[in-house]
């Protein structure tokens, strides 16, 4: 009799944790933090605006390239040149993002893998020449695309710029070195006009309503891919590998914009503001601030009465950027005249991985590994 | 003195000869030998054999068991071997045996690598090796039915045997287990971050938004100050209120709830449904009884199987008849346990051991949370949460210095939980100092620059980062080389 009413309120009980360990929780919900509006904040004023401007720059480089083209001369290269710097400065906020069509297309490796692979490059031109086709989109080609790769064929075929604008004119390959400008940068662009129209469509809405603590919501994933972009995309590739700090001797050959020799310093502070930018939900583009990593760590550290983390952040961020401003405009070159203060710059970087890391996760109870694996 | 010794020893001879029915003892094997088969098909099932064994290229080894390490491919084998131990314990085939068997491959596979280390396997392996030595295939097992020549009649005849005597401590043993396990994870609980500032709770439930019903309370303070307030009570008492008959029923209401909300909120896989299995043991025969006749109807279908056709049809053999009467005039059957003189004092030094191995850390100086120092072992389940970062840097003779890339390594699996914990990071420095030794590297030192948060407090230096961690090695002393925790957390 009392066995099988405690069996009853047994098969219950259970009934109900296996409920809530699958069922779907629907809108119901008041949250004392509206993780929602941190996911409509992030895509409608800062994602999707970052794409929809590259998209624009991408465009206005496909105008130039189209120019320089019809007519390879110093002026248009010029033109191209100044356009694939916007561009590739716009890219900065785009490259974090990583959820969605991006990661299923592989964007980010086929938009900024550096260094460039110039063995790989010649090879498809050579291919062309033979009248072949080459496959840009496999992963053999990651290092033969992108922004790394034009920064090469407009900055790195001469040592001149006459002798660039000969690669595309009287060169005897010109017209295969055409062509693969030429489609680097209408991949570049057909890539960008994918991710976006994903955003502008349907994916939108899935993302902003993915607000679960799951390995496959929205926040948890922005919030890996986030905390991955700072520590690999621009700690590690920015200014540490470069700098040597992995390696025995340092690699300035390996700093982002290689062939351009002036705008690495440029490209890792627009990669720094990118990171500040999206900690504190500032609009890309704008000055306005909406629900963010920020805001979203002073409530949970002020209802824990824990010390203030969003401070501290955003201080570490400016004193790496005080420090990362110290440098000379060209990377390449501060490694080679002075790595000290590349390992300085660095090391500030990486007090803010720890803060990323460490406190912030921590704060957020969110796990940065997916190691699908039972706790105590 | 003398007479009171010697009123000890007849108190103690007199429990060790008192004897219970085998039945609670017999559905507590079933049970966890089910619960355990079904752990290793989980197991295998996601894929962790790989994830955790054999992707990897480097182990973290419990000291002095450098020598247990995964065996490629075999390792399948091992948790082959352990899966069908377990289901050998819960039919109660050759169970001596295979319960051995199931300790060893069970306690090889946790010791594989320490970074899946949980409090819920070290019970596994510390049970398992108790129940090697208890009687726990004497009643409804085959190695019960195997003993009468009249097997397949038994089975049949079931209801008219009465059920076997076994000593009372081999029950109890399991009872002070478990009651051990949750008394000291009550104590465990005995501290200032968990009682007044509520934390880790405070952290982790909020995490838990998305709970459906729940999950809104989730983010209310007082919940987190109830959750840890009634955690603490609830380990520290459950064990009392089991044992007590009055209030056992409720207990046990208690354990299943207390243990699915643990299930519901946090990714503790099996360990809720053991401990709630495992409690069953508290009930008395009676119940017990009933559990095992319901098994029997679910199992009557399959007899034919066991049941030779023509005994299925004869009818009562004479002496059958006869033996079953005799044990009906003499009651119950009892048993004496073979080695018991050995038997006794193994588990008597086992639980000394279990009762004292918690207190360890007050060998060692600073803050427990902090050092970890004597921290394993000891049921401190869910107690904190703690994070790091620890970056390595090789400097070789030359003054040449490049820091490490942990993933090159390690798993993100392996990374996390080698980030906070001193005895990883020392296995880990000379794992990589040996590397770089053996790529030609002359008068390798390795440093390591780390970061723990603890209880969400902001993150502080770890290491001394000046200590060149390859000259260290490892032992049970102090590790002078841990900073100081720069906070105090009271209490136990």
């Amino acid at each position: 009799m009392k066995l099988k009413h405690l069996g009853w309120a047994l098969i219950a009980v259970i009934a109900m944790g296996a409920c809530s360990d699958s069922e779907d929780d629907g809108n119901g919900q008041e949250d004392t933090f509206d993780r929602k509006a941190l996911l409509e904040n992030t895509a409608d004023n800062i994602i999707i605006p970052a794409l929809q401007e590259l998209s624009t720059d991408l465009a206005t480089l496909k105008t130039s390239k189209d120019l320089f083209i019809s007519g390879p001369n110093q002026a248009n290269l010029d033109g191209l040149r100044e356009k694939w710097l916007a561009a590739y400065l716009t890219w900065q906020y785009v490259e974090m993002i990583n959820v969605g069509k991006a990661e299923e297309i592989f964007y980010s490796f086929q938009m900024n893998i550096y260094p460039t692979n110039v063995s790989d490059i010649e090879a498809n031109i050579d291919i062309d020449m033979q009248n072949g086709t080459y496959d840009l989109t496999t992963p053999e080609n990651n290092d033969a695309v992108g922004f790394p790769a034009v920064d090469y064929l407009l900055y790195g075929t001469a040592d001149t710029d006459s002798g660039i604008v000969d690669f595309y004119s009287n060169d005897p390959k010109a017209n295969a070195n055409q062509q693969y400008l030429s489609n680097l940068i209408d991949q570049m662009d057909s890539l960008t006009t994918t991710v976006l129209n994903d955003w502008t469509g349907s994916y939108r809405d899935t993302f902003v309503n993915s607000t679960d603590n799951t390995a496959s919501s929205s926040l948890n994933m922005m919030t890996n891919d986030f905390v991955f972009y700072y520590e690999k995309g621009l700690r590690a590739n920015k200014i540490g590998i470069p700098a040597g700090v992995f390696s025995t001797t340092p690699l300035a050959e390996k700093v982002e914009g290689l062939y351009s020799r002036e705008f690495s310093k440029e490209l890792a502070l627009e990669g720094l503001q990118a990171v500040d930018d999206f900690f504190n939900g500032r609009a890309y583009g704008g000055t306005t601030s909406g629900s963010s990593y920020a805001t979203y760590l002073t409530l949970l550290r002020n209802n824990s009465g824990t010390s203030d983390l969003t401070g501290i952040i955003n201080s570490q961020l400016n004193t790496a950027r005080a420090q990362i401003n110290l440098l000379d405009n060209n990377f390449f070159d501060q490694v080679n005249t002075d790595n000290v203060m590349m390992t300085a710059a660095y090391d500030e970087l990486q007090r803010a991985t720890v803060l990323f890391k460490v406190d912030m996760l921590q704060t957020l109870s969110i796990s940065v590994d997916y190691v699908d694996s039972d706790g105590d | 003195m003398a007479t009171f010794f010697f009123e000890m020893k007849s108190v103690i001879t007199t429990y060790l000869n008192k004897t219970t029915s085998a039945a609670p003892l017999a559905v507590f094997r079933i049970g966890f030998g089910l619960m355990m088969l079904y752990s290793v098909i989980r197991f295998w099932a996601h894929g962790w054999i790989n994830s955790l064994y054999l992707e990897p290229s480097f182990h973290f080894s419990y000291y002095g068991f450098e020598w247990v390490q995964p065996l490629g491919s075999f390792t399948y084998v091992i948790f082959a071997i352990c899966g069908i131990a377990a289901f050998f314990v819960a039919l109660g085939f050759k169970y001596r045996i295979s319960i051995l068997v199931f300790f060893l491959s069970f306690t090889y596979i946790e010791l594989m690598d320490k970074t899946t280390y949980l409090n819920h396997y070290y019970f596994i392996s510390m049970l398992s090796f108790l129940l090697i030595f208890l009687p726990a295939a004497r009643y409804f097992s085959i190695d019960n039915l195997a003993r009468s020549r009249f097997a397949a009649l038994r089975l049949v005849k079931t209801a008219q045997q009465t059920t076997p005597q076994i000593p009372r401590w081999t029950i109890d043993g399991i009872k002070l287990l478990l009651s051990t396990v949750y008394f000291y994870a009550g104590l465990a609980k005995l501290n200032s971050d968990w009682l007044l500032k509520a934390m880790p709770l405070k952290i982790w439930l909020p995490s838990k938004y998305d709970i459906p019903l729940l999950g809104n309370l989730m983010e209310q303070e007082w919940v987190h100050y109830a959750f840890s307030w009634s955690g603490m009570f609830y380990d520290l008492f459950i064990p009392f209120l089991l044992l007590y008959k009055k209030t056992r029923l409720w207990a046990f209401v208690v354990v299943v709830i207390f243990h699915v909300m643990t299930r519901v909120l946090f990714p503790i896989g099996m360990f809720p449904f053991v401990m709630i299995v495992s409690t069953l043991i508290f009930f008395d025969a009676r119940v017990q009884e009933r559990i095992i006749s319901f098994i029997r109807r679910v199992l009557m279908p399959l007899n034919r199987f066991f049941m030779p056709l023509p005994l299925a049809s004869a009818s009562l053999d004479y002496d059958e008849v006869l033996e079953l009467s005799k044990r009906k005039q003499h009651g119950h059957t009892y048993m004496e346990i073979t080695y018991r003189k050995y038997i006794i004092p193994v588990l008597a030094v086992f639980f000394t051991v279990q009762l004292l191995l918690p207190w360890r850390y007050l060998a060692y100086p600073g803050e427990l949370f902090w050092t970890e120092e004597g921290y394993r072992f000891s049921w401190r389940v869910m107690l904190m949460e703690k994070m790091g970062s620890s970056q390595f840097k090789i400097v070789d003779g030359t003054g040449k210095s490049f820091y490490i890339d942990n993933s090159d390594f390690l798993t993100s699996f392996q990374e996390k939980q080698m980030s906070y914990q001193p005895d990883f990071i020392l296995q880990y420095a000379h794992f990589l100092g040996d590397h770089y030794k053996s790529q030609g590297y002359k008068n390798v030192q390795v440093y390591v620059d780390s970061y723990v948060a603890l209880n969400g407090r902001l993150s502080q230096p770890y290491v001394d980062k000046s200590v060149d961690l390859y000259q260290i090695k490892e032992s049970f002393q102090h590790k002078g080389w841990i900073l100081p925790f720069q906070d105090e957390i009271k209490g136990l």
